[in-house]
């Protein structure tokens, strides 16, 4: 006999790995909108230290030329970008799974603590709750993330319809930039979380798929 | 007040601690092993099938407006959304004179001729009713009141500036021509068409649009006459559109209920490009 807990529902499993696709989808195609107006750099006065992106990258990614294309993709894809979110957020509202993710305002103090351990900087363990401090606040922060992303696009998309939102976003230009910032941060978010998986190991990240845990036969005991 | 929070903590914390521990269960290692490769079958299975699915839908031949039928119409279903949310009322904000720029980009020259003979020119409207032209010079347009709209200028590729336009309204000069109307006066025609002189560059334009009373046809930017680069001597401006709607060099405007061919819309890109 083998111990396990149950610890992803399986709408939530569903939920996120349709996001994979679909998110990936978005950028792809956001970029190639960016493409034809590519002005975003980091650096101050004539000194840039990225820019937004090499031709290289471009290349890579065959996104040259392809505005038309792009434009088609995101307006597709946008309504399951909005539609899978819409649905991860009512279910964890119904189901109760948002008092697992909701951060507390112990979460902050957690998360630091996480953050030292994981950089080797301090040896104690997280919780062994369900999602620790860091992850609730990644967790939610995401979700935030996505209604950013949406109601930005909005405000660019159809910037007189919407021009109360965006004039709420500091009017197009920035709307755009910010459109574009929430972009650059699912991408740091997606290796953060990848290489914390590949730490948590394989039976963590089975659950994400299975929705159960193993657990080991005699509790070890910090 | 101290007291109670924690207290209503400690409840919450018991209550998370006491459903893990609901979700705890002993399985055989066949049933923990039955289970793992049911799982990563079922997604193994819906991963491949979305990757065939979306090559499937890559590969869909074009239509003759550059893309598949599957993703044109559910950009029409866009357009469609975005009917639904049309105000006709709502105006684009407007900006002060001083904001507008001194040297506005041009973008685009299809359908501009550098030689073109700004005296012999004509607007020809065409007027479904009567199958008569009705051919007016810039001297007549003049004769409707003048507006002028400060307003940004947004560009399909992603770049805005603050633009500062002169010229008579649309719909004054449909008003004023007894244009855009079907024959018993009841219903307006579904779509204005505009063509440039040399029929290279063309629009069409949902009545709604074209009626807005923000939309104009120019002969002025900043104060002065319109120069050839930015559509001389008479071009469109419907702020309520993406540039590529505010055609240069107008030479031709008609009414029609199917939507007239539009230049950016055969390659690939929305109709109504509404804002």
């Amino acid at each position: 006999m083998k111990t396990i807990e149950k610890k992803h529902p399986l709408a939530i499993r569903w939920f996120h790995w349709l996001n994979f696709p679909i998110l990936t989808l978005m950028i792809w195609s956001g970029l190639m909108i960016y493409w034809a107006n590519d002005v975003y750099r980091l650096g101050w006065g004539n000194k840039t230290i990225v820019k937004f992106f090499p031709e290289s990258f471009y290349e890579a990614f065959s996104l040259k030329a392809q505005l038309a294309n792009g434009m088609a993709i995101h307006f597709v894809m946008m309504w399951f970008f909005f539609l899978n979110g819409f649905l991860y957020v009512t279910y964890t509202i119904f189901s109760g799974e948002w008092r697992y993710l909701l951060p507390n305002r112990h979460s902050f103090k957690e998360a630091w603590q996480v953050l030292l351990h994981d950089l080797y900087l301090s040896k104690n363990q997280p919780p062994p709750r369900k999602f620790n401090g860091a992850q609730q606040i990644a967790y939610t922060s995401i979700v935030f993330m996505g209604l950013g992303s949406l109601l930005t696009g909005l405000a660019i998309y159809k910037p007189i319809q919407f021009s109360g939102l965006t004039w709420l976003f500091g009017g197009y230009g920035f709307a755009r930039i910010i459109h574009f910032a929430l972009m650059v941060g699912y991408v740091l978010f997606f290796f953060v979380h990848v290489s914390q998986v590949i730490r948590a190991g394989w039976n963590n990240f089975q659950s994400m798929v299975t929705g159960f845990e193993i657990k080991k036969d005699a509790p070890k005991i910090n | 007040m101290n007291n109670q929070g924690n207290n209503s903590e400690e409840k919450q914390e018991n209550n998370l601690v006491n459903k893990e521990e609901n979700n705890i269960e002993h399985w055989t290692e066949a049933k923990v092993k039955r289970r793992t490769l049911i799982a990563f079958g079922v997604y193994a299975a819906a991963g491949a099938t979305g990757i065939a699915g979306w090559k499937y839908f890559r590969a869909l031949p074009a239509t003759d407006n550059g893309l598949s039928t599957t993703a044109r119409s559910v950009l029409n279903f866009d357009e469609k959304a975005n009917n639904l949310i049309f105000n006709p009322h709502k105006l684009a904000p407007t900006y002060p004179k001083s904001m507008a720029v001194k040297e506005p980009r041009m973008n685009g020259n299809v359908g501009i001729n550098d030689d073109i003979d700004l005296s012999a020119w004509r607007l020809e409207l065409v007027n479904p009713l009567t199958n008569q032209n009705i051919s007016l010079t810039l001297d007549n347009l003049k004769e409707l009141p003048k507006q002028e709209i400060i307003f940004d200028f947004k560009c399909v590729e992603g770049w805005n500036e603050i633009v500062h336009y002169g010229g008579v309204k649309l719909s004054d000069v449909m008003q004023k021509y007894n244009l855009g109307m079907k024959a018993d006066k009841n219903e307006w025609y579904k779509y204005v068409g505009m063509e440039t002189p040399d029929e290279e560059y063309y629009v069409g334009l949902d009545m709604k649009s074209a009626l807005h009373p923000q939309t104009l046809l120019c002969f002025e930017m900043n104060g002065e006459p319109l120069v050839v680069g930015h559509g001389a001597p008479l071009r469109l401006i419907i702020p309520l559109k993406y540039g590529v709607k505010n055609l240069k060099c107008i030479g031709k405007i008609f009414f029609a209920d199917a939507p007239p061919r539009d230049y950016w819309h055969e390659q690939g890109y929305v109709y109504d490009v509404a804002l």
